[in-house]
């Protein structure tokens, strides 16, 4: 770390360095383009990966806080803050040249805090509508209902998006451009629509049967978790974890429960983490056999759901036993898990290892080497590895086009680093290749389980941990791998007992981002395929 | 009378006091001989088949899945025909929140729905909005925007309770009346002239 900070101080005299649990430069909008240019095409910084952009509304100033990560170079995390103080017509520079998955970042950043980006070429609102009032999460937003009233008449819809342009004399004009041409015929997918996975909704330029431009369109589910996360005590926002990716209800509870802790100096007991990663990785076990259902549902092979949701029905029951509901658990809590193992959980968890092998077999059998199965998967929807890491593609999907990027390996947690287990890598990059990826996930994590139930200490499953919960000043990052991918959280606390700001990097809203860039130029039926396989969880992406 | 459906037996309804009063209020007027047993076989048929939207927004729908393969199984009752499209559809299912965005969809796919149609509010979010209650984007509760016949509690109900939602609905169609007298139908109408959809010509 400390070279790369004295390589960035003699390129940069003008930033500023604050050390945290990543290290965070501080430089001004001016040069912002310049050092992001640098992190990102240096060989000794190669900084080619954007988790997330954080937006910040610090009372007095506006701003962002970037998170990289070198694919190249151990994969070590620095963050960027970049920051303006005019609230009235706040701007700074977009790095949407330089990594593809920011321009969608940005936008989001746009709706949240009204901050323009500087040659964005799309800064549409994201998840909100064309004339919402105010920007919600900045600190005097007016949440008003009268101001943004719900109603049942249709949105605005408009075929331009806007963007802000420097020119050579750094004046920065303002431009209206088509999204679509007025000869492109557009078809419109969703947001009620069986094989989107919920609300999302994709304006799709169709040439017969080809498609040659998407243009997603989300904030169909948006709830604004991030909002009222900033009103709740620390141990009220986790429940909120559940209903972001229900299916990786455990993983994100496991995340922000590490971010707290950290924050507060908790220490838990290896009880309790062999309790969570168990309960992880039984999660991902179930998340992957859902996805395998609804996919070869979306393709057409209905009877699959039921043998794979047979799988997912007995990990629920064991889940139901110790946790007490079949979803939104709510069982991991600071300092530890909210109550103890049910008296059966090894006997049931070694009854599911010992069906596992069979069912994956039954899998294969049934639906992999089916001759349908193989022309509509594979050599669709092709994603190269160069593409998913400038798209952040990360999670199964992001490991299919051969980017190792499970956080579990790279940046281990919890005990991770004890285990033995594979990271599942496939080079194809097809849809193909992204339905294999899960099927031996649910094998690795098999081996996982196998190796933990025997060997759950003993001890107590929860530390003491003060009801009101306060943080000192500071800010923090943490990472778990979900399901679907890396799953980022940044908290800033003001050292009261609510969280100043807790932003949520979810998996799943690149994977939508990329959707337009794998479908170009392949037919419209293979949308179903490619988006399937990509599996996205709406409310994941919205929040 | 006692309503009762699915083989169900009639003390293990939790509610049957509802449905006595409904019943009332239905016959204040009598009933036709000849119409009244047109009703009862309309009733009969309707009752029995019951298609559900594919209609889901968030976690809620999940468990809507469960509910349709094999261990919940609603083939077992004659719903397990999920229509994607509303027109083919007799129900709704709202499982998940509704927010503004999906405000004015949501109401045109019930608008869409085919006559008679249902709706059941799944899960708290649809019922008021639960645990977002207090968020700037969520509509609180689907009640003010379209008439709801059966609320299942859950954050997200198990299928158990969905399975005993959508019975309660097929006990309320059993009793409806079709022909004459104050129904179902009229009371939906007035909701329907009382909230109308903006930027519809209602002339």
């Amino acid at each position: 770390m400390a070279e790369i900070q004295e390589k960035i101080a003699k390129l940069f005299p003008q930033a500023t360095f604050e050390q945290g649990d990543v290290l965070r430069i501080c430089i001004p909008d001016a040069q912002w383009h310049d050092l992001a240019s640098a992190l990102r095409h240096d060989p000794d910084l190669n900084y080619d990966y954007m988790i997330t952009i954080a937006g910040m509304d610090w009372r007095t100033s506006l701003g962002c806080v970037y998170f990289l990560q070198s694919t190249t170079r151990g994969n070590d995390v620095i963050s960027v803050k970049v920051e303006t103080t005019d609230r009235e017509n706040p701007m700074l520079h977009s790095v949407a040249d330089l990594w593809a998955v920011a321009t969608l970042y940005e936008r989001e950043v746009y709706d949240f805090f009204g901050i323009i980006f500087i040659n964005n070429p799309d800064m549409r609102r994201l998840f909100l509508n064309i004339d919402w009032v105010g920007y919600p999460l900045r600190k005097d937003y007016d949440q008003d209902p009268a101001l943004n009233p719900i109603t049942t008449e249709s949105e605005r819809q408009s075929d331009f998006t806007q963007t802000w342009v420097e020119g050579p004399d750094g004046k920065v004009e303002k431009k209206e451009v088509r999204i679509f041409q007025p000869e492109e015929f557009v078809v419109n997918i969703g947001p009620q629509h069986p094989s989107t996975h919920g609300v999302l909704r994709f304006r799709t330029a169709v040439d017969g049967e080809i498609i040659k431009k998407i243009d997603v369109y989300m904030g169909y589910i948006h709830r604004g978790v991030e909002k009222l996360c900033e009103d709740l005590t620390y141990q009220q926002t986790l429940h909120y974890m559940d209903r972001l990716d229900y299916f990786s209800a455990h993983n994100y509870h496991h995340g922000l429960c590490r971010l707290i802790e950290r924050a507060a100096g908790i220490q838990i007991t290896r009880r309790a983490e062999v309790i969570r990663v168990m309960m992880d990785e039984l999660s991902r076990i179930a998340s992957h056999c859902l996805f395998m259902g609804t996919f070869c549902m979306d393709l057409g092979a209905t009877s699959m759901l039921f043998y794979t949701l047979r799988v997912r029905e007995m990990i629920l029951d064991i889940m139901e036993k110790t946790c007490g509901a079949r979803m939104t658990f709510n069982y991991d809590c600071i300092g530890g898990v909210m109550q103890d193992l049910a008296p059966d959980f090894q006997k049931d968890v070694k009854a599911l290892l010992a069906v596992i092998p069979a069912n994956i077999k039954e899998y294969n059998k049934v639906f992999v080497g089916n001759v349908i199965a193989k022309e509509r998967m594979v050599g669709v929807g092709y994603l190269s590895k160069e593409d998913a890491i400038d798209y952040a593609v990360t999670g199964p999907s992001g490991r299919a086009s051969g980017w190792s990027c499970d956080i579990r390996k790279i940046r281990p947690y919890s005990i991770y680093p004890e285990l033995d287990f594979e990271e599942v890598l496939m080079a194809e990059g097809d849809a193909m290749a992204r339905f294999k990826v899960r099927l031996r996930e649910i094998e690795e994590s098999a081996k996982i389980l196998a190796q933990l139930v025997d060997n759950i200490p003993e001890g107590e499953y929860c530390v003491k941990v003060p009801k009101m919960l306060k943080l000192p000043v500071g800010h923090w990052w943490e990472m778990v791998e979900g399901c679907r991918g890396v799953f980022g959280l940044y908290l800033e606390s003001d050292g009261t007992a609510k969280p100043y700001r807790l932003k949520i990097a979810p998996p799943c809203l690149p994977l939508a981002g990329v959707v337009d860039h794998i479908t170009e130029g392949m037919k419209i039926a293979d949308l179903i395929t490619i988006g399937g396989s990509l599996d996205y969880i709406i409310p994941d992406m919205d929040r | 009378m006692e309503v009762t459906t699915k083989s169900m037996p009639y003390d293990a309804w939790k509610d049957n006091e509802y449905i006595e009063n409904l019943v009332k209020e239905l016959q204040e007027s009598g009933t036709n001989v000849i119409v009244g047993s047109f009703d009862k076989l309309i009733n009969w048929g309707r009752s029995n088949s019951i298609w559900p939207l594919t209609f889901a927004t968030s976690c809620c729908g999940i468990e809507f899945v469960s509910l349709g393969a094999a261990r919940f199984d609603m083939a077992r009752f004659g719903w397990e025909v999920a229509r994607s499209s509303p027109r083919q559809a007799d129900f709704m299912m709202v499982a998940g929140t509704i927010v503004n965005r999906m405000v004015p969809v949501f109401r045109r796919l019930y608008d869409q729905l085919a006559e008679p149609k249902y709706v059941i509010a799944c899960g708290s979010c649809a019922i008021s909005g639960g645990p977002f209650n207090k968020s700037y984007h969520v509509a609180k509760g689907i009640e003010d925007i379209v008439p709801v016949d059966v609320f299942v509690p859950g954050c997200p109900p198990r299928p158990e309770a969905m399975i005993y939602g959508i019975m309660q609905l097929s006990r309320k169609i059993k009793v409806e009346r079709f022909f004459g007298g104050v129904n179902r139908q009229q009371k939906q109408e007035d909701f329907l002239k009382s909230h109308p959809v903006q930027d519809v010509d209602q002339g």
